[in-house]
């Protein structure tokens, strides 16, 4: 039983890492890139360390996931926030933003 | 199936190298040398190294990408076309590539169990370190107590680098009033470095000391307390990090963990054993392998610690003062 539900959290980790990895090709333009990446790498982070702790025999190796759980949930929005922060210090403007410009210098 | 990743593995490290050697951009150059590390570290789990897969992550993927933004901070971001003819150059590295290739023809087949390598020492260390080290991590019995001698070499390296970098650039004074600079408006990254740093300290300290049991030991460890530091610097500025670690510390550290290396070694010497031979520090030839091993081993982080850190003291200082003018 806990076998089936671990693979599944895996399978789904590993779903979501890929979704994560196609918006980071298919959006338009950085912030919804990085968007991208970063959402599903929470998601996924949570998923597969869920199942790789299902499959520890709940020994220190749990305890040691858990740990690489809580940083990584520290750490990867961190970055994904000061990366987006620092594009928009700057100066990079969001596609809509750019298009509304845009629309402006037409008028 | 070790095999697939294996392949995959190595078909996106030969595609990262390639294209670190086409794109111009030097930015993005660092960070594929980054991910082309990343990409040997798991090359080596794979195949069950997991302690040099360690040492390349900490090491080839987060130190070495830090010290080379240092050095783009200083030198700017686009690579040089340079004019000049490259035939001759090409010819050079073809021939240099057919010798060497040429060369490799002569190796034992890879992977089989009658190879030199798996039938001289190897089986030695198997056998006989449980009984005259005793270590559960076979690895740090090879490099600290078999080989301690290339491992001395080793640290005298990093030592040597950083006399190289500091003589070129030397360390930034440390401020008499602390100014708070750095990333002033980055909050969430204050509140998040402050609540990390400890652990990465923390975390440190494990592998120093955990070395002997699990993968680790004085490298790792050195650069993961640097890497600490580094964030600390970043985040807050350099002058509030010169004044937790002061340069002239640095200088001291950087020298002393070599001593403490070498002189475990005299030590021996002076209790009429071999040079770096651990068996005499104790009355137990093995509990003196482990004291002499957790000595040299602290010799090492240290010098890590403190030669990392001082060249990124060194390009930070370098790169701040640039700004100022």
């Amino acid at each position: 039983m806990l076998e089936i539900i671990s693979s599944a959290l895996l399978i789904l980790g590993a779903f979501f890492s890929l979704t994560g990895a196609v918006g980071l090709f298919k959006f338009p333009d950085f912030f919804t890139r990085v968007h991208a990446a970063s959402v599903t790498d929470s998601i996924a982070t949570i998923l597969i360390i869920l199942g790789l702790m299902l499959r520890s025999d709940f020994d220190l190796v749990l305890v040691k996931l858990l740990f690489i759980l809580v940083f990584m949930l520290l750490t990867g929005p961190a970055a994904a926030h000061a990366l987006a922060k620092s594009a928009r210090h700057g100066g990079l403007l969001t596609l809509a933003e750019t298009r509304g410009n845009k629309k402006e210098s037409d008028d | 199936m070790t095999e697939i990743i294996d392949l995959v593995l190595l078909a996106m490290l030969a595609i990262t190298a390639l294209s670190v050697i086409f794109i111009k951009d030097l930015f993005t150059v660092v960070m594929l040398f980054g991910i082309y590390s990343f990409l040997s570290a798991l090359i080596f789990v794979n195949l069950d190294a997991v302690d040099v897969a360690f040492t390349e992550a900490s090491v080839g993927a987060g130190i070495s990408t830090v010290l080379m933004l240092g050095t783009l901070a200083l030198t700017g971001r686009e690579e040089k076309s340079s004019s000049r003819k490259t035939t001759l150059p090409l010819l050079v590295v073809c021939v240099t590539g057919a010798a060497l290739i040429y060369g490799t023809l002569d190796m034992p087949p890879f992977g089989d169990p009658n190879n030199p390598a798996q039938q001289h020492v190897a089986p030695r260390y198997i056998n006989d370190s449980p009984r005259e080290i005793g270590l559960p991590n076979m690895v740090t019995s090879v490099l600290a107590s078999y080989r301690g001698f290339d491992t001395l070499g080793e640290t005298a390296v990093v030592f040597a680098a950083a006399i190289g970098v500091l003589s070129l650039l030397g360390l930034p004074k440390q401020d008499r009033t602390v100014i708070q600079s750095g990333l002033k408006s980055h909050l969430v990254l204050r509140v998040v470095a402050k609540m990390i740093i400890p652990l990465i300290l923390l975390f440190a300290l494990y592998v120093q000391f955990h070395g002997d049991y699990g993968p680790g030991g004085g490298f790792q460890a050195g650069v993961i307390a640097a890497a600490a530091l580094i964030l600390y610097a970043l985040v807050f500025g350099l002058p509030v990090a010169t004044h937790v670690v002061p340069p002239k510390v640095l200088k001291i550290l950087a020298a002393l963990g070599v001593l403490i290396y070498a002189g475990t070694g005299v030590v021996s010497l002076f209790l009429s054993a071999n040079f770096l031979d651990y068996s005499v520090l104790a009355s137990n030839p093995v509990a003196g392998q482990h004291i002499g091993i957790i000595a040299i081993e602290l010799g090492v982080g240290i010098t890590v610690f403190a030669a990392m850190l001082s060249i990124f003291y060194a390009f930070a200082g370098q790169a701040e003062r640039k700004n100022i003018q």
